[in-house]
């Protein structure tokens, strides 16, 4: 079953059910800080490979970027 | 007082540096790295964003060019607009820096003169204080709202001396100074540093630090700028810790001796 997220404010299909740390393993943050929100929650560290991401939820992934 | 202490304290943590600076608007990270190490800081401030989907893998990000190893990251809310956007944006950081909880709070409200919106700020400035996070505030000159955020239990004031991006120094003195007389807290000028003598002249009044980004990022020799910030701090440090001579407004005074000359 597919499913549809808000993923940094952009619609995505995921073709199939996978955790958040799955998610992130496709993204390009190998070794890199980021931190994870779920509908406005943080997910911290330690449960990345525990949260199952649902169909309509809506995530934000976030790094350090220059800023004053 | 007891914010006249020898090194900058903040939050119970001591620094030798009382330049702060920005990471931002550099042309490149090379430039980043080389004009933050000139400038001897040892806080420097970041803004958290959406990571780029598209991004190579193999380029370093900004924390892998200045790791908290290193320095003591300070992330902002660069760009929020009110309060619950900034909570928002520090808990993420938080989370990011593996629990750090010294952050720098600003709530702007409007985007031509990213003026703090103080009503927010407060707000804002309440919840994290709660959550834990040792709040750096950046604020309107207005003494009276910067005495509330010291007892919302901020660690540091941060009035601006202008607009941001500005680089117009120092417009309210004495706003500052009666900002200065009253804290308890660390004040830091934050915004509006345009060049060094603007630095040495906050720091002669006696502010605790200076933030600056783009009087450093946008000079035309960033690094050579960053070393110049770097001096005007401690010089204006030590000209406050001397304590300037008093100003005689009508009469001068020589410096020669009156008796022994040859005619």
């Amino acid at each position: 079953m597919p499913l549809n997220i808000q993923f940094n404010g952009e619609t995505r299909t995921l073709d199939a059910a996978m955790t958040v740390a799955a998610l992130i393993a496709e993204l390009p943050l190998a070794g890199k800080r980021f931190a994870v929100e779920r509908n406005g929650e943080i997910v911290p560290k330690s449960q990345l490979a525990n949260v199952e991401i649902r169909d309509g939820d809506r995530l934000e992934i976030v790094i350090a970027v220059g800023g004053g | 007082m007891s914010r006249n202490t020898e090194k900058l304290i903040i939050a119970g943590k001591q620094y030798t540096s009382r330049l702060l600076v920005g990471t931002g608007k550099y042309r490149d990270f090379n430039e980043t790295r080389d004009a933050i190490v000139m400038s001897g800081a040892e806080i420097v401030t970041v803004a958290i964003r959406r990571v780029n989907i598209g991004q190579n893998a193999n380029e370093p990000s900004l924390l892998e060019i200045l790791p908290p190893s290193k320095f003591t990251i300070l992330p902002n809310t660069g760009g929020c607009y009110n309060a619950k956007e900034a909570v928002r944006t520090l808990r993420l950081a938080r989370e990011l820096l593996d629990g750090h909880a010294l952050v720098k709070l600003e709530v702007l409200a409007d985007d031509a003169t990213l003026f703090p919106n103080m009503p927010e700020t407060m707000i804002a400035a309440k919840e994290l204080v709660a959550d834990g996070f040792q709040v750096m505030v950046y604020c309107t000159d207005d003494p009276i709202q910067a005495k509330m955020l010291e007892e919302i239990g901020c660690v540091a004031v941060m009035p601006l001396a202008s607009l941001i991006g500005s680089g117009m120094g120092i417009l309210n003195p004495w706003n500052l100074e009666i900002i200065l007389d009253r804290a308890t807290v660390p004040v830091l000028v934050d915004a509006g540093i345009g060049t060094a003598s603007d630095a040495a002249v906050a720091m002669e009044m006696g502010c605790d630090a200076v933030l600056m980004n783009t009087a450093i990022a946008k000079a035309k020799n960033p690094v050579l700028m960053a070393g110049a910030m770097k001096k005007a701090v401690e010089a204006g440090r030590e000209a406050y810790l001397a304590g300037r001579m008093a100003k005689k407004v009508y009469q001068g005074s020589a410096s020669s001796p009156a008796e022994g000359k040859i005619s």
